[in-house]
C-alpha cells in the first residue's frame, strides 16, 4: 500500500459546526492523523450536535449500542468526524492547558474556527503556541476572519454569504429576502479553502522550516463564488439581481414537476440544437421552428409559455426517467435529488462512492466517501469511525504527550481525561 | 500557473458575460478577469501534432496538469494520463468532469443548475409551495473548483515525499453529493432517523425558529437582516432592541409561550419589528452582534464594495489590467503571515507563449516561427 499524501503530518482540530470540522476531515482524508480536542466539562452543541436518541435510531431499524451517548449519535460529527481522533483536556484549567502545549508542541497544524477571541482567552493564540512550536502552522478560520471591526462577529453560514452579497443573488424574482432559504455554502468553502491553505503552508514549511499563521475569512473566501456579480460591480457599476431558477444567457432553464410528491426535473438549454432536442423528447418537433421559440432572445421572451409546454410533458413523468430521455437527446436535465435518492443513485453507487463504517455506539451505517477519493494510487477510503468523545485520549496523553501512567491517571482523576460528559446535553435533535 | 489557451479564441469563458462596458471582447469577461489571474497564457492547438509535442515538452518539467475537458477528451489528443506519466512519474494530473471519468452518467451534460439539483441541498431551499430553487450565479462550479484544488494540493504533497505523481478524477456530482452545506449531514440523518430529506425542508426565510427567538430574514429600515441561532438567548434579543424589561417578562417566557406558539411568536414578531424598522440593516448587525447575537446584513453589491470591514481589511484589491485599466478584484482567500499573498492580473490571450516556449522550453527563434506558421501556437 503507497503512503497517503499526508502520512505523518498531525492536526489538531478544535473547530465547530461544519466550516472548520470539514477542513480537518479533508486532511484526515487525505492521511493526516486529526486529533479533534473535546471537553468533559460541557457538552459542545456546536461540533457534537445535531444529536438523536438511541430510541429515534431504534426506530429507524437502526442498532446503537443500550449505552450510547448523545454526543457520540451526531449525525454531524459521525460525518465530517472520520478518521478523527478525539482527546479530552480541560482548557479553562492550567493542567489542560499544559496538556494542549505539550500536543502543539507534538503537531504540525492547528486547525480551529471558534470566535476569535476564543483563543486568546484559553491562552492557545498563535503567539503563545509558536513559543512551544516555531514550526507549527496555525489556521484560524472565522466567520469574518481575525482583524477588523467585525472580527468579533459571531456568524453561521447564512449571515455571512449574506453580508458578502449572495442572498439577494438567490430569491425567486416575484418575492423579497423574507423568503431567502438559509444556505450553508460558506462553510463548504471555508474548510475546502482552510484545507488547501494548510497544505500551502507545509509545503513552505518543508522548503524554509518555518511555520506560520493563516487569517481565513469564512466571509471574504465565499466571496470569490459571486464572480460575475462582483466582477460586473467593479468593472460596470452595476447591481446584480436574483434571476432565480432562470439564466440570463439560457432559455429555457428551470425546475419543473414531475409525477410523485415533492418530485422535481431541473433543466437548462444553450442552444437551438439543445431545444431542438428538447422538442423532439416532448413530442412537440414543431415548436423547434416556431417563430416565438426561434434563437435565445426569442425564447426568452416567451419563458413562460415554454414553462407551461414543459412541464405539461413532465408532470406525469418519473424525474428520473425523464432525466435520461432527455441527456440521450442532448439537452442538460437532471432530477431534484433529495436524500434518499441520492443515496439510492446509481451513478454514486457505480462509482463505489459508499463506505460502510461501524461506529462503536451508532451502529453500522453508509457514509459517503470523501470528495477527494478517486485518487489512482491512494484511493481515500474511510480508515476509522469518528472517534467518541475522548476514545484516544491514553494514546495522546501517553505516546504523543509523553505523560507517564501515573500522570495520566492524574488527568483521568481530576475530570481532564475521560469519555463522559459531566453534564450532557439531553436534547435530541428535531426531525 | 501556465493555462493552455485554444489559439484565436482561448478559454471558452473569454467569452461569458459580464463584460467590461457590456461590450463582449477576449480580454473583457469579468469572470475570466477573476477566475485567471496569477497566470501565464500560451496558446496551442491541441488537435495538432505540432501542439501535443508543445504540451508533452512542458509536461516533462511540471509538478500539476489541470484539465477539465469532457471525459476521453485529452485520450483522443494523445494526452491521457498514462502518456504523460511515462514521462514525467512525478506528476499529479488532476480531470475535473461532472460526473467523472467512469460511471453511468459520465457523458452526461451538466449546467450550474443541473449541479446543485444533484446533491440534495437545492431540494431544500426554497419556499415549501414553490419549486426548489437554485443558488446564485455559478457559485457550486467555483466551489468545485476549491474543492478540487485541496484534491490537487493533497495528491502533490504526497508527490513530493514519495516521488510518485497520481492522477485525480474530480467529479462535480460527487463534490455536490459530499457538500458539507447540508448534503452530508442530510445523508447521515437520513439513515439514522429516516426522512427523504435527510432533516432539512424547504422552510423559506423569516420566522423559521420554533420558538420565539428570531431567525431567517426580517426587514428593517433599509433593507434585510439574516438572524440565526441554535441557543435560547432571549435576553440577548431583548437588549439588542432595547427592551430589558421584557427579559423576564412572565407571559414571554412561559414555556408554552416561548416555543412552538405561533400566536405569541407573531406577537413578539411585531415588536421586534417595530424597532428593525427604526434602524438600518448595517445599524441592526452591529448592534445585535454586540449583544452576542448572530445577525448579518444582506448586502447588495454596492453596499459589499463599501463596507467597512472589507476595507479595514484591505479585502479588495486593485489591479490593473492592458484592456481594462484598473479595477478591484476580489482579494486573497486567506492570508498567511510568512508568505503574503500578491494580487497579479489575468493573462492576455497568448500573451506568454513566446516567454514560456523559449525561457521555459528553450525552444529556438526558429522553431517558434515554424509552430506559429503552423498555426500550433
Amino acid at each position: 500500500m503507497p503512503k497517503l499524501p499526508l502520512e505523518g503530518i498531525r492536526v489538531i482540530d478544535m473547530t465547530v459546526v461544519w466550516a472548520g470540522p470539514f477542513g480537518g476531515a479533508l486532511l484526515g482524508d487525505l492521511g493526516a492523523e486529526v486529533i479533534k480536542i473535546d471537553s468533559t466539562q460541557r457538552m459542545d452543541p456546536n461540533s457534537r450536535g445535531q444529536n438523536f436518541t438511541i430510541e429515534q435510531l431504534r426506530e429507524n431499524g437502526g442498532d446503537p449500542s443500550p449505552d450510547a451517548k448523545p454526543y457520540n449519535l451526531s449525525a454531524n460529527f459521525n460525518s465530517v468526524g472520520r478518521n478523527k481522533k478525539s482527546v479530552t483536556m480541560d482548557l479553562l484549567r492550567p493542567e489542560g492547558r499544559e496538556v494542549f502545549y505539550r500536543l502543539a508542541a507534538n503537531s504540525d497544524v492547528f486547525i480551529e474556527n471558534n470566535a476569535p477571541d476564543v483563543v486568546h482567552r484559553l491562552g492557545i493564540s498563535y503567539e503563545v503556541l509558536k513559543q512551544h512550536n516555531p514550526g507549527l502552522i496555525m489556521a484560524s478560520l472565522p466567520a469574518f476572519g481575525t482583524v477588523g471591526p467585525y472580527s468579533h462577529f459571531r456568524a453561521y453560514g447564512a449571515n455571512m454569504e449574506a453580508v458578502v452579497g449572495h442572498t439577494l443573488l438567490r430569491l425567486y424574482p416575484d418575492t423579497d429576502a423574507t423568503n431567502a432559504t438559509g444556505v450553508f455554502l460558506a462553510d463548504a468553502a471555508g474548510g475546502a479553502t482552510g484545507a488547501f491553505a494548510v497544505m500551502a503552508a507545509l509545503y513552505h514549511r518543508r522548503k524554509t522550516g518555518r511555520g506560520q499563521f493563516i487569517d481565513l475569512s469564512q466571509a471574504e473566501n465565499v466571496m470569490h463564488t459571486l464572480s460575475q456579480a462582483v466582477m460586473d460591480y467593479s468593472m460596470n457599476g452595476r447591481v446584480q439581481t436574483s434571476y432565480g431558477n432562470r439564466n440570463p444567457y439560457r432559455a429555457p432553464q428551470g425546475v419543473y414537476r414531475c409525477a410523485g410528491e415533492d418530485s422535481w426535473l431541473a433543466l437548462s438549454v444553450g442552444s437551438d440544437e439543445e431545444f431542438r432536442g428538447l422538442c423532439g423528447v416532448i413530442g412537440q418537433p414543431l415548436l423547434a421552428d416556431d417563430p416565438r421559440f426561434a434563437g435565445f432572445e426569442a425564447r426568452q421572451q416567451h419563458h413562460d409559455e415554454l414553462d407551461a409546454i414543459i412541464e405539461a410533458w413532465t408532470v406525469d413523468k418519473d424525474h428520473y426517467e425523464a432525466f435520461h430521455t432527455l441527456q440521450a437527446a442532448g439537452v442538460p436535465a437532471s432530477p431534484v435529488l433529495n436524500a434518499r435518492e441520492v443515496f439510492a443513485d446509481p451513478h454514486l453507487r457505480a462509482r463505489d462512492d459508499w463506505q460502510q463504517v461501524t461506529h462503536p455506539e451508532a451502529g453500522t451505517y453508509w457514509h459517503l466517501r470523501s470528495p477527494l477519493y478517486h485518487m489512482s494510487k491512494t484511493p481515500l477510503y474511510i480508515r476509522r469511525h469518528a472517534a467518541l468523545l475522548g476514545e484516544d485520549n491514553e494514546y495522546v496523553y501517553k505516546q504523543v504527550c509523553g505523560f507517564t501512567d501515573e500522570e495520566y491517571q492524574w488527568f483521568v482523576d481530576n475530570g481532564h481525561a475521560g469519555m463522559d460528559v459531566v453534564v450532557p446535553n439531553q436534547q435530541p435533535a428535531k426531525r | 500557473m501556465i493555462k493552455i489557451e485554444r489559439p484565436g479564441t482561448g478559454d471558452v469563458s473569454r467569452g461569458m458575460p459580464p463584460f467590461w462596458h457590456d461590450e463582449p471582447h477576449l480580454e473583457g469577461s469579468g469572470l475570466f478577469l477573476h477566475l485567471n489571474t496569477n497566470k501565464k497564457s500560451v496558446t496551442v492547438d491541441l488537435r495538432s501534432e505540432a501542439g501535443r509535442q508543445v504540451v508533452l515538452d512542458l509536461v516533462r518539467d511540471a509538478d500539476i496538469v489541470v484539465e477539465s475537458f469532457p471525459p476521453g477528451a485529452l485520450a483522443s489528443w494523445g494526452l491521457d494520463y498514462a502518456t504523460l506519466a511515462a514521462l514525467n512519474p512525478r506528476l499529479v494530473m488532476t480531470s475535473i468532469s461532472n460526473f467523472g471519468q467512469t460511471g453511468p452518467y459520465r457523458d452526461y451534460k451538466m449546467t450550474e443548475i443541473t449541479l446543485y439539483a444533484l446533491g440534495s441541498t437545492m431540494q431544500v431551499t426554497g419556499m415549501p409551495d414553490r419549486p426548489p430553487l437554485k443558488l446564485g450565479l455559478t457559485v457550486e462550479n467555483v466551489y468545485a473548483g476549491m474543492v478540487s484544488a485541496t484534491a490537487t494540493m493533497g495528491a502533490f504533497m504526497g508527490a513530493t515525499v514519495s516521488g510518485e505523481g497520481q492522477y485525480v478524477d474530480m467529479a462535480l456530482m460527487e463534490i455536490q453529493a459530499a457538500n458539507q452545506d447540508r448534503a452530508v449531514q442530510g445523508h447521515m440523518i437520513y439513515q439514522y432517523v429516516g426522512g427523504p430529506t435527510g432533516g432539512w425542508t424547504r422552510s423559506g426565510g423569516g420566522s423559521q425558529g420554533r420558538n420565539i427567538l428570531p431567525v431567517g430574514v426580517y426587514p428593517c429600515a433599509d433593507g434585510y437582516v439574516q438572524f440565526f441561532t441554535l441557543q435560547p438567548l432571549w435576553d440577548r434579543v431583548c437588549k439588542m432592541i432595547d427592551r430589558e424589561d421584557l427579559i423576564d417578562d412572565p407571559h414571554f417566557r412561559a414555556p408554552e409561550n416561548f416555543t412552538n406558539n405561533a400566536e405569541v411568536k407573531a406577537e413578539f414578531d411585531a415588536i421586534l419589528l417595530e424597532w428593525l424598522l427604526q434602524h438600518t440593516k448595517r445599524e441592526v448587525m452591529e448592534k445585535s452582534q454586540s449583544c452576542g447575537y448572530m445577525c448579518g446584513a444582506i448586502n447588495t453589491m454596492e453596499d459589499v464594495f463599501d463596507d467597512p470591514h472589507l476595507a479595514a481589511r484591505g479585502f479588495f484589491a486593485e489591479v490593473d489590467h492592458p484592456h481594462v485599466g484598473k479595477l478591484r478584484y476580489p482579494g486573497a482567500q486567506f492570508k498567511m503571515s510568512e508568505t503574503p499573498w500578491r494580487a497579479g492580473r489575468a493573462p492576455l490571450l497568448g500573451e506568454h507563449t513566446r516567454e514560456v516556449l523559449s525561457g521555459v522550453l528553450g525552444y529556438s527563434e526558429a522553431q517558434i516561427a515554424a509552430l506559429r506558421e503552423q498555426g500550433a501556437v
